[in-house]
């Protein structure tokens, strides 16, 4: 009895991969997240872009949520990859060793890692220059502001987070030269009640515009609260602070993924490192709110269209540091190199590094 | 520092220190009857996720504030079974009890993370928010602050004044006279773990209905360790355990403040500031005073009614 139904299951299976193979490569695509898709910031921006390669033809997608970075990590990427996986995108930079030690193991599924630097033979890595929109949310926030002190609320004092508030406040000077940014650390990425605390120390300074790297809405909540201006991160979030909110620096991943898995599909998927600016579509800004005024939306469409033509670059000198010293020359450019390190806040910051 | 700095900070003092204080007051009254409950921040993590389930199902703050009561007395049940049916140690029990309370909110909050849910905001309290600087400070915050301003008194009354009360702290120093006393011990300690249980469950849920309107996983953040501690540090008075939590609050509140205006002190190391005040504070405070204050059985188990 047991035998037949091998049998005719055996029999099914052998039906079924001709048929198969008939259609479009069939690619499996899996993609591991930090925190829950719910979050409504960084896991969820990424979810959004999976459910547009979910839309693709002969593609199929899942994805595990909350995995801690490290072995955890491992062993998801692990059994995606013994499932029959075709691509696999890790959105965390703490999954950038397990997948290394995965890719090696299974040399023809193709890896992804975001926001990290290791690459090999069937693992490219990714990220997005968000300080471009960081940079236009400035130049918002800079237009906005009365009091000329802008807050930011923190998560830790690492490159990619000190870049974004470095572009927020060149953005924030180049339409006014008096402001000047405060930043508060919070030391956690996620943590709401101590992210709002943050933001209300900042209101008691005077800061009547808020900004936030961190991915919960918690600093939305209390500019709305106060009645001040907010600037977003990760996705739109102007449904936590409606009265607030003026615009978010956005992550839309749906490009990106698109083409890697219709490139995996094609067979012409190389590994590469990738840091992709606004003119791929992966960075943007959301739409602003109704208090910003029509100049202000005029001035930073414009400017966005020069960073979409490449005719402005955030990071052109002169730029000073805090103590004044001159680390960008003037009419240069910053290089990749020296943006991926950044260790050091531009003249106008309030706040330490350490 | 100025006025204008001043009074915020302290009105946010009394704000972060709100639920800790809940909390450190519910383990008050648990170790008073001799049973020390290390599962606060489990059961915190519990009252919050289930208030705010609460609150966004049926749009009731206030139901969703009793209901997370009654969640941290159904969690502690757990500690009471294994305590006082089986006299199971009470260090494990707790442990396993915040780690379980922990998961479980973060497993069954998942779905939920980042959404709001409605809750408590500010109401300024007719006259009394008029005072001067006070006014601010005390009275324009939301209505679980006002009711933790009632709980220590009535705490007070009820350690010193009742029957009920006094049997409780008897069984805490010694459950053998207690009985030879005709008190029921174990239906005291019960009374002790499951009315603690219910304030710790209202301390998680003023994190979710009040200091935030968002679910997140780990929402506590540690706040029910520092419950912990403060107990000792208020030497088991509930009065006592106001100035505590208030402490705590304080430095978190000052720390955040400091980073904004400028201060040039290294963030990690402000950050650390409410923590290490926490341990510097138990220091000094143990070695005070030492065997006085603590329930003499604390912690011990008592075979049941023979």
């Amino acid at each position: 009895m047991k035998l037949k139904r091998l049998i005719i299951a055996l029999t099914a299976l052998a039906l079924a991969i001709p048929a198969a193979s008939f259609a479009a490569k069939e690619v499996k695509v899996g993609f591991i997240y930090i925190s829950p898709v719910g979050d409504a910031g960084y896991s969820y921006a990424h979810n959004e872009g999976r459910k547009a390669v979910e839309k693709m033809e002969g593609v199929t997608t899942s994805f595990v949520e909350s995995v801690p970075e490290g072995p955890d990590s491992e062993r998801v990427a692990l059994k995606m990859a013994r499932k029959g996986y075709d691509v696999i995108f890790g959105t965390s930079f703490g999954y950038m060793d397990p997948l290394l030690k995965v890719a090696k193991k299974f040399p023809k599924v193709a890896f992804l890692h975001c926001s990290g630097y290791k690459t090999a033979k069937n693992m490219g890595n990714y990220f997005g220059r968000i300080y471009q929109s960081r940079y236009l949310t400035g130049v918002v926030a800079g237009s906005m502001t009365k009091s000329n002190i802008l807050g930011y609320v923190a998560a830790m004092p690492i490159p990619e987070v000190i870049r974004g508030i470095n572009a927020f406040t060149l953005g924030a000077q180049s339409v006014n030269p008096k402001v000047q940014v405060r930043v508060v650390w919070t030391n956690s990425w996620y943590d709401p009640a101590t992210e709002k605390e943050a933001a209300k120390s900042l209101l008691d300074v005077g800061a009547d515009v808020l900004a936030q790297h961190q991915d919960s809405p918690g600093p939305q909540e209390a500019a709305e609260e106060a009645g001040v201006y907010s600037v977003g991160y990760n996705t739109d979030m102007k449904s936590f602070a409606p009265k607030a909110h003026l615009t978010s620096a956005v992550w839309n991943w749906a490009p990106y993924y698109t083409k890697v898995v219709k490139e995996v599909q094609d067979g012409t998927w190389k590994p590469e490192s990738v840091w992709l600016g606004m003119e791929t579509g992966v960075v943007d800004i959301s739409p602003y709110g109704d208090m910003v005024p029509e100049a202000v939306r005029k001035n930073v469409d414009n400017l966005k269209g020069q960073i979409i033509d490449g005719s402005l670059k955030v990071f052109t000198g002169p730029i000073f540091d805090q103590q004044g010293k001159e680390m960008v020359p003037v009419g240069q450019v910053a290089p990749d190199d020296q943006l991926l390190n950044m260790n050091w806040f531009v003249k106008g910051v309030t706040g330490t590094l350490k | 520092m100025n006025f204008d700095i001043l009074i915020p900070l302290l009105a946010a003092t009394v704000l972060s220190g709100t639920p800790v204080l809940y909390a450190t007051l519910g383990e008050i009254i648990t170790e008073k009857s001799g049973v020390l409950n290390l599962g606060v921040e489990g059961v915190m993590m519990l009252g919050a996720f289930s208030a705010f389930f609460v609150a966004a199902a049926t749009g009731s703050p206030w139901l969703a504030f009793v209901v997370a009561g009654v969640v941290g007395m159904l969690v502690v049940s757990l500690h009471g079974v294994v305590c006082l049916w089986f006299q199971g140690n009470q260090v494990v029990s707790g442990l396993a009890l915040t780690l379980l309370g922990s998961g479980l909110a973060n497993y069954l909050g998942t779905p939920y993370v980042g959404t709001k849910a409605p809750g408590f905001s500010a109401v300024a309290l007719p006259g009394l928010s008029r005072i001067p600087a006070l006014g601010e400070i005390f009275f324009n915050h939301d209505p679980l602050v006002y009711l933790s301003y009632l709980l220590p008194p009535i705490l007070w009354f009820f350690f010193h004044r009742t029957g009920i009360g006094l049997g409780l702290r008897a069984v805490g120093e010694n459950p053998a006279a207690a009985r030879a006393a005709g008190l029921n011990v174990q239906r005291l300690r019960w009374l002790g773990i499951l009315a603690g249980g219910f304030f710790m469950g209202l301390g998680g849920a003023c994190l979710s209905l009040a200091y935030t309107h968002l679910w997140t996983s780990s929402l506590s953040g540690g706040r029910g360790w520092i419950a912990v501690a403060l107990v000792i540090f208020a030497f088991w008075r509930p009065g006592r355990a106001v100035f505590g939590a208030w402490l705590f609050g304080g430095v978190m509140a000052l720390q955040l403040r400091l980073q904004a205006s400028g201060a040039h002190v290294s963030s990690s190391l402000l950050l650390m500031l409410p923590y290490a005040l926490t341990v510097i504070v138990l220091v000094f405070s143990s070695a005070r005073r030492k065997s006085n204050a603590a329930p003499a059985a604390l912690g011990v188990n008592v075979e049941p009614g023979e």
